[in-house]
């Protein structure tokens, strides 16, 4: 009994705690630099009362600083269309592929598939290069299209593998059956396939959106003026001049900057987890 | 209204042949079983009847149609899945009405037929639920519910019972056939490997091996005719005892020489065992025609075995035994007394041999 409840501690709950402050510290560390003081932010680290780890005098400042002084809630429309579109085009593409993968037979299938895996594994620090080329060449520089265009290229393999994998847990029988109760291929796949693998299709779409929110190569290098950047540049081109960090407006860019996504993973976590783990009963 | 008949139908996966040269003629309204041991191809050739599968070669015809190029929804079939494939996002009344709306059947009529076969099944208090409240028999109330409704030309079960426990399966299986007789009146194939199902259900058996169709008849024909070893083996549970044994002529007549007896071959068999004389066969005797030797048996017909396992079950017991180096199921009357490791004196039912020839297993009778 003894025994049973040190090794609860040794091997649950103080890694799990560690884990857990592992994780969270940078979000709080990122909360507090947001709300703390000028005067604190750039005061000396052994002045007198230095309270690194919270504040005292909590101060709205630095918001409404970024939300006067930058273009900030463009950003962050600009970063959003940029995911939703980036996301809908992947998800579409995703959903078609990854059925086919996992469904059709045909020749090549399973090349095919890992052909498309393998695209994922290409760093888009190699990647931009070429892509660089294509856009210029279709004058989309400095557009938003220039992302919603380009992110697929690492958005749809991953989709197409993670939905391929999500159909190929839901038993052939249930498409068979409708095709033969009077359904077409295309409409088993609507209206039996695709409404059950619901939780999968949600999953691959949170993490394409949060690909495509966080996303920082191909923006910094596809967009050049301020109005048009996403947040995860414009906050870091325009927040650092030179070497002048505006720790307090940074933080409070990154802060409000993850607020959707946070949002977005709180309310499906549900579906996202059963998507993971890939699990229906008939 | 619908036969289905099967000209030289071919499957091959990649290499190999799963279903080969099978010709089939199901008659309208026939109850037909497809049984055989466990990757023979029977599911592959419902499938093909059903469409999910593509043709090697050959042809499928449902009633007067060939369906080979035709798509399952347009056959006029309806198929039972051994997982019941129950749509689990859709309540049992969906899942029931999915075919009649597909197929843009009006809402009041969609409604009197789920009822009514909803009401047939005993699951109308169920149509609320989704599959996932429902227990396994349930399900496949359900699964045979969704195949009914449509009024198909063909009904197609691939083994519906084999996730259901003992007790149920053999209730399921009753319901079954009650259905097929009394209300459904159509055309069924019915794939099972369990060979009292096939034997129960069909009007007619078909009993498959390695993709290639071994006999097609009557249950009771499939029984007492059994084409080749395989069939005399698979069908009958417990199987029949394989013996080895000598063809030798002596005085005029015939004798097959086994278990150092000289068991006199029927006159009326005389004839096609001729050419056997001095080789070696195969005698094929099912349990129950063996029994306890009484004193009115001919002596050459009876011999000594050694009990090795009782297996008493109520309405008769299972004798298994050893006569030399040769292991003997008999199934004999509950009144026998008999322990382990205690003698027997069996007899045999002569009319009742079979012979195979150990070449080809072909059974010669
Ligand atoms: N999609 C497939 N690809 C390759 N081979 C297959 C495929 N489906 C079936 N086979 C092979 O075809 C043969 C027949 O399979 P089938 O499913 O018809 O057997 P079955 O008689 O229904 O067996 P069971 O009683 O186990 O269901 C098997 O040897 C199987 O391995
Ligand atoms: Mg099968």
């Amino acid at each position: 009994m003894i025994e049973q409840r040190w090794k609860r501690w040794v091997f649950f709950y103080i890694p799990l705690t560690l884990f857990i402050i592992g994780t969270l510290f940078p979000f709080y560390w990122m909360f507090v630099t947001a709300i703390r003081p000028d005067h604190e932010l750039y005061r000396s680290w052994r002045a007198a009362n230095n309270a690194p780890f919270w504040t005292l005098q909590p101060t709205l400042a630095h918001f409404q600083d970024l939300l006067a002084r930058t273009t900030f809630p463009r950003w962050l429309w600009n970063t959003f269309f940029i995911a939703v579109a980036s996301t809908g085009i992947s998800l579409f593409c995703g959903l078609l592929a990854g059925y086919a993968l996992a469904r059709l037979r045909f020749p090549m299938a399973g090349a095919l598939g890992t052909s498309i895996f393998v695209t994922y594994l290409v760093p888009p620090t190699l990647l931009f290069i070429p892509l660089a080329d294509i856009i210029r060449e279709f004058h989309l520089g400095n557009t938003p299209w220039a992302l919603i265009l380009t992110y697929p290229t690492f958005l749809i393999p991953f989709c197409t593998w993670l939905l391929m994998g999500y159909f190929k847990t839901i038993p052939k029988e249930l498409e068979e059956c409708a095709r033969i109760d009077g359904a077409t291929r295309l409409g088993a796949m609507v209206r039996i396939i695709f409404p059950i693998a619901i939780p999968g299709i949600l999953s691959a779409g949170i993490f394409a959106f949060t690909l495509s929110w966080n996303e920082f190569i191909y923006a910094l290098i596809f967009l050049s003026s301020p109005e048009r950047k996403t947040v995860p540049v414009g906050v870091v081109s325009e927040l650092i001049r030179g070497d002048i960090y505006f720790w307090g407006q940074l933080m409070a860019g990154a802060l409000l900057g993850s607020i959707p996504v946070a949002l977005v993973y709180s309310f499906f976590v549900e579906y996202y987890v059963t998507g993971l783990t890939g699990s229906v009963k008939g | 209204m619908a036969q289905v008949v099967l000209k030289d139908l071919n499957k091959k996966f990649d290499e190999v042949y799963a279903v080969k040269d099978v010709n089939l003629h199901i008659r309208d309204k026939e109850f037909m079983v497809l049984v055989g041991p466990s990757g023979c191809g029977k599911s592959t050739t419902l499938r093909m009847v059903a469409g999910l599968e593509e043709i090697t070669s050959g042809e499928v015809h449902i009633g007067e149609r060939l369906v080979n190029d035709l798509p399952p929804k347009d056959r006029d079939i309806a198929m039972v899945f051994q997982n019941y494939a129950l749509y689990p996002h859709m309540t049992v009344y969906d899942n029931m009405a999915f075919g009649l709306k597909m197929r843009k059947f009006p809402k009041s009529e969609i409604e009197t037929r789920v009822k009514d076969a909803a009401t047939l099944l005993g699951i109308q208090d169920l149509l609320k639920r989704k599959p996932r409240q429902l227990s396994g028999g349930q399900r496949q109330r359900v699964a045979v519910g969704r195949a009914i409704v449509r009024h198909p030309q063909v009904f197609l079960f691939d083994e519906p019972l084999s996730n259901l426990d003992a007790k149920l399966r053999v209730q399921m299986r009753v319901e079954l056939k009650r259905l097929h007789h009394d209300r459904l009146e159509t055309t069924v194939i019915y794939v099972t490997h369990d060979q009292v199902e096939a034997m129960t259900l069909g009007d007619r058996v078909v009993v498959m091996k390695d993709g290639l169709v071994q006999q097609v008849g009557e249950p009771l024909e499939l029984y007492s005719k059994p084409r080749n070893k395989f069939v005399a083996g698979f069908i009958g549970s417990p199987a029949m005892n394989f013996i080895d044994t000598t063809i030798v002529e002596a005085g005029g007549a015939l004798y097959a020489e086994a278990l150092g007896l000289r068991v006199r071959v029927p006159p009326d068999r005389v004839s096609r065992l001729g050419p056997y004389k001095g080789r070696a066969m195969t005698l094929g005797i099912r349990p129950e025609d063996l029994r306890e030797a009484g004193g009115g048996d001919p002596q050459d017909l009876v011999f000594e075995a050694l009990v090795e396992v009782v297996e008493p079950l109520g309405s008769e017991i299972l004798l298994d035994t050893r006569v030399g180096n040769q292991t003997l199921v008999a199934r004999v009357d509950p009144t026998v007394r008999t322990r382990h490791h205690q003698k027997i004196r069996l007899a045999f039912v002569p009319d009742r041999i079979h012979f195979f020839d150990n070449t080809t297993d072909e059974a010669i009778a």
